[in-house]
């Protein structure tokens, strides 16, 4: 899976002196399912419009197979994009909305029509043809939208926030039929979300960004699992982010005590930033507890309860499949491999 | 209460009505005086087509409409546009320039078109008042096009880019299409705003051309003529005649769609 | 891909047959009239603080305030019921209420003067009734009666398009809260209606105030309006400074009022600003 097919290098982009991308560098693999996540406003949209040729970068350079293609108009590229309100052509109908790229490449009719026929079977849409747009619903406009944009058989398919309209269920199903599309065509998707949920469950690779800035770039077990910085940490998960200081290598105190963890690296006495996940911290006895507390608050989730619980003037977010009633005394244990120690990002 | 708002209305619709209707009824009254009826009689018509001038007018103002609405939207269109990919301050400033000669009183438009005229010395007649004409109608092309362009998902260009589709061929292929009802409003309401213009014609003509407005302003200023009568009667129904043959074409073509769509 | 050089040749279009053609009303404005050797002069503007001319002015704006309001009350209680009828009679009406408008303009001012004249149809109704005959035309009501007929509908189009656009439930909510139709009408629905009434009111007045067909046709040349005066200047004393001068008194009277209407109308698309 090593084989590169788009690397940025030094990519840098303003807007009217505002830095929307600052000196970004990332290498995208051919068959990779890469997922630019983070919040608005954090140049993931900007990196996919420039991937797609529709910006521009103010510095750096763009790589297709290894060769500069920061001037090569979007028209010319072999990428090909679902937009995030899908952007069809509204007086034209589903055949006509997919054909669209493939009569611009001059196939005969007949192709044309065993193309279509093929995209429309790959998005379980057969039979809406001659359809106008309007009569389609937002799960199944979407549909036409990736049919039309992998008809052209591009190599790398460009996602912006494709599933941000969609309803809660359907979006689901949408995420595990879009990395099955991925899957049968063999090509590369560089998908652009907010949300996390939607980037750990689809995504080979992770790049987590902010301010223009890549955070992260990794597996989505090691984002969540091994979060860089705070940032990362509390936008991946709803984590509770402590103040602590290093004791020495294995060894951290924080929340008025100190606990074993498996960090090393940091000096002694520095200060760091300590995230524990939610359903890392379990529940006991308050005889058997590291910490004591008082749970103050109890949400039903689905699947689990979101507690909150009390301790000294720090409030724990505690996942449970157990429910503590609201003003019950309990005790909380973490594990040394639940501690993650980062290093402290002024912010 | 109901009755009383149905006559309301009723009596503003015969107030609208009413000049007209007389207008056009006297164009076939034998008698010259137009407090009686004289009997029926088309003499009014027969002369009207005896009097070459105004007949020359009348095909002037068609022809001038014609080719001013045809000239203002298509360079309207493409000015559209230009505008709606500009930004900041050159676009705010071209929105201005467009409202400048909608709000300016005709009159001035117009005096102020004369001057150009004599100071340029170009000769009064068909030129300058096709010049005029197209003038005054590009701004209303512009603002009949311009919203139909901000309706316009800003995706839909981009993404015909991405399907491989040249600058050029996206226009043509995607967004003529879907600004194409604002372009032929816009032609409409040019056509129209130029069949009815009497004021900058008036300024702007010379060398004894002449369009129907002008004729009747001249003969309307020396009395009452049922020739006028005729003259407008023919106007008014051909203008009505084309206003409900546009308007049943819009609704076919309109309707077929809704029925492309099921 | 920037495509602005597409609005070009409309610009240097523009700038050559709208900005230079008002430039040289504003250079002929302030330059001595007489011998046109060009000096720079006030003249023209002090000509028109003479009474004689002043009074034009006065009597300009007067007559096109009178028939402005008189279009606002005829024509909002129209609007109101064109928007209040049912959807599928609502169509009709309104083409009814547009077909007068694609009449010609001098057509609909000339048919009232077939209607007003002495021995017209109106003397001849009266005097059915042992009443007149009336001199009605070539009067100031004839003028007024004019601005009326033919600007009434850009009065009711406007607040039409608002009074339409407006939430049905607004008024049912005021009525649910205990308010007469009365109260209704003065709390919630002419308050929300009045971008269309300002629209209404500007789209009346500023063709009105410089009509000079209205005035020369229905007032027969009697009540010289600015709109006559300055036809007057540039078709026959060939006087253009003075005109001149007039046109940009009759500009500034315009920006001046669309200033006001717009003052209390915040809700403008994008490049409004100047006007």
């Amino acid at each position: 899976m090593a084989e590169e097919i788009i690397r940025l290098v030094n990519i840098a982009k303003e807007f009217h002196g505002v830095q929307v991308l600052d000196h970004i560098n990332l290498q995208i693999f051919r068959n990779e399912f890469v997922t630019l996540l983070g919040p608005s406003g954090c140049g993931k949209t900007t990196t996919l419009r420039i991937i797609g040729g529709f910006e521009s970068p103010s510095s750096g350079d763009l790589l297709f197979e290894g060769e500069r293609i920061n001037e090569v108009p979007s028209f010319k590229r072999r990428v090909n994009t679902v937009f995030q309100n899908y952007a069809l052509f509204p007086h034209l109908n589903v055949f006509e909305n997919i054909a669209f790229g493939l009569r611009i490449s001059k196939l005969n009719n007949k192709q044309i029509a065993r193309k279509v026929t093929e995209a429309l079977e790959l998005v379980n849409l057969r039979g809406y043809e001659k359809r106008g747009i309007h009569s389609l619903s937002g799960g199944q406009q979407q549909r036409v939208a990736i049919a039309r944009a992998v008809v052209n058989e591009p190599e790398v398919l460009l996602l912006d926030e494709p599933l941000a309209a969609l309803d809660l269920k359907l979006r689901k199903e949408m995420q595990i039929e879009l990395k099955n599309i991925q899957k049968r065509l063999g090509i590369t998707f560089i998908f652009v979300t907010h949300d996390q949920e939607e980037a750990l469950t689809m995504s080979d690779t992770i790049v987590v960004m902010k301010d223009g800035r890549i955070q992260q770039i990794g597996q989505p077990i090691d984002i969540y699992n091994e979060p860089k910085n705070m940032f990362v940490a509390d936008f991946i998960g709803a984590s509770t982010i402590l103040p602590g200081r290093f004791i020495q290598d294995f060894h951290v105190f924080f929340a008025d005590r100190a606990f074993d963890c498996v960090d090393k690296g940091f000096a002694p006495q520095e200060e760091v930033d300590v995230v524990i996940r939610p359903e890392d911290v379990k529940l006991v006895a308050p005889e058997d507890g590291m910490l004591q507390g008082v749970v103050t608050s109890v949400v039903f989730k689905g699947v689990h309860y979101e507690m909150l619980v009390e301790s000294g003037d720090i409030v724990w977010k505690v996942h449970s499949t157990l429910m503590e009633p609201v003003g019950s005394n309990v005790g909380m244990v973490i594990l040394p491999n639940d501690i993650h120690v980062m290093k402290k990002v002024a912010s | 209460m109901r009755f009383l708002k149905k006559s309301y209305l009723g009596l503003i619709f015969l107030f609208l009505y009413a000049p007209i209707l007389i207008l056009i009824i006297f164009s076939f009254n034998a008698s010259k005086s137009r407090g009686a009826w004289g009997g029926f009689t088309l003499d009014w018509y027969r002369q009207l087509f005896q009097d070459d001038a105004l007949l020359t007018s009348l095909y002037n103002t068609i022809v001038i409409a014609i080719v001013a609405s045809i000239v203002a939207t298509l360079l309207g269109t493409i000015a559209a546009i230009g505008i709606y990919r500009m930004k900041g301050f050159r676009k705010s400033f071209m929105i201005n320039l467009t409202y400048l000669p909608i709000l300016n009183p005709d009159i001035v438009t117009a005096i102020s078109f004369m001057l150009l005229l004599i100071y340029l010395k170009i000769p009064r007649g068909m030129l300058s008042l096709l010049l005029a004409h197209i003038t005054f109608c590009l701004p209303f092309v512009i603002i009949s096009v311009l919203p139909k362009l901000r309706q316009l998902d800003p995706q839909i260009y981009d993404a015909a880019l991405d399907l491989g589709a040249t600058p050029k061929r996206a226009y043509f292929s995607v967004i003529l299409p879907q600004i194409l009802p604002g372009i032929f409003a816009g032609f409409l309401l040019a056509f129209t705003m130029s069949i009815d213009d009497f004021v900058i014609s008036y300024f702007t003509t010379g060398n004894g051309v002449s369009n129907l407005s002008i004729s009747i302003y001249s003969m309307a200023r020396r009395g009452i003529n049922p020739k006028i009568n005729a003259v407008l009667t023919i106007l008014f129904v051909g203008i009505l005649a084309l206003m409900f043959f546009i308007n049943r074409r819009v609704n076919t073509n309109s309707s077929k769609k809704e029925r492309g769509n099921v | 891909m920037k495509r602005n050089w597409m609005a070009y040749p409309y610009f240097f279009w523009m700038l050559l047959f709208t900005i230079v053609p008002l430039l040289m009303v504003l250079y002929f404005s302030f330059t001595a009239s007489v011998n046109g050797d060009g000096r720079f002069s006030f003249a023209n503007f002090q000509r028109v603080l003479d009474p004689l001319y002043l009074n034009v002015i006065w009597r300009s704006v007067r007559l096109a305030f009178i028939s402005t309001v008189i279009c606002l009350v005829l024509g909002y209680p129209v609007a109101m019921l064109l928007a209040q009828s049912q959807a599928s009679r609502q169509f009709t009406l309104i083409v009814l209420f547009v077909i007068p408008m694609w009449m010609n303009f001098l057509a609909r001012t000339y048919a009232w003067m077939t209607l007003l004249e002495r021995n017209g149809l109106i003397n001849t109704f009266l005097g059915w009734f042992g009443l007149g005959p009336y001199n009605l035309l070539h009067t100031e009501f004839a003028v007024v009666l004019g601005m009326i007929y033919n600007f009434l509908p850009f009065m009711v189009l406007p607040i039409y398009t608002v009074l339409n656009k407006m939430d049905p439930a607004l008024t049912e909510a005021s009525y649910d809260l205990g308010a007469t139709p009365i109260r209704t009408f003065f709390r919630v629905t002419l308050p929300l209606s009045l971008p269309g009434v300002l629209s209404g009111i500007s789209m009346v007045f500023m063709p009105a105030v410089t009509t000079f067909v209205i005035p020369q046709l229905l007032g027969g040349g009697q009540f010289t309006m600015i709109g006559n005066l300055i036809e007057q200047q540039f078709l026959r004393s060939n006087d253009w400074g003075f005109g001149s001068a007039l046109s940009i008194i009759l500009m500034l009277l315009i920006l001046l009022s669309m200033r006001i209407m717009s003052h209390y109308d915040r809700d403008r698309g994008e490049g409004g600003g100047f006007f």
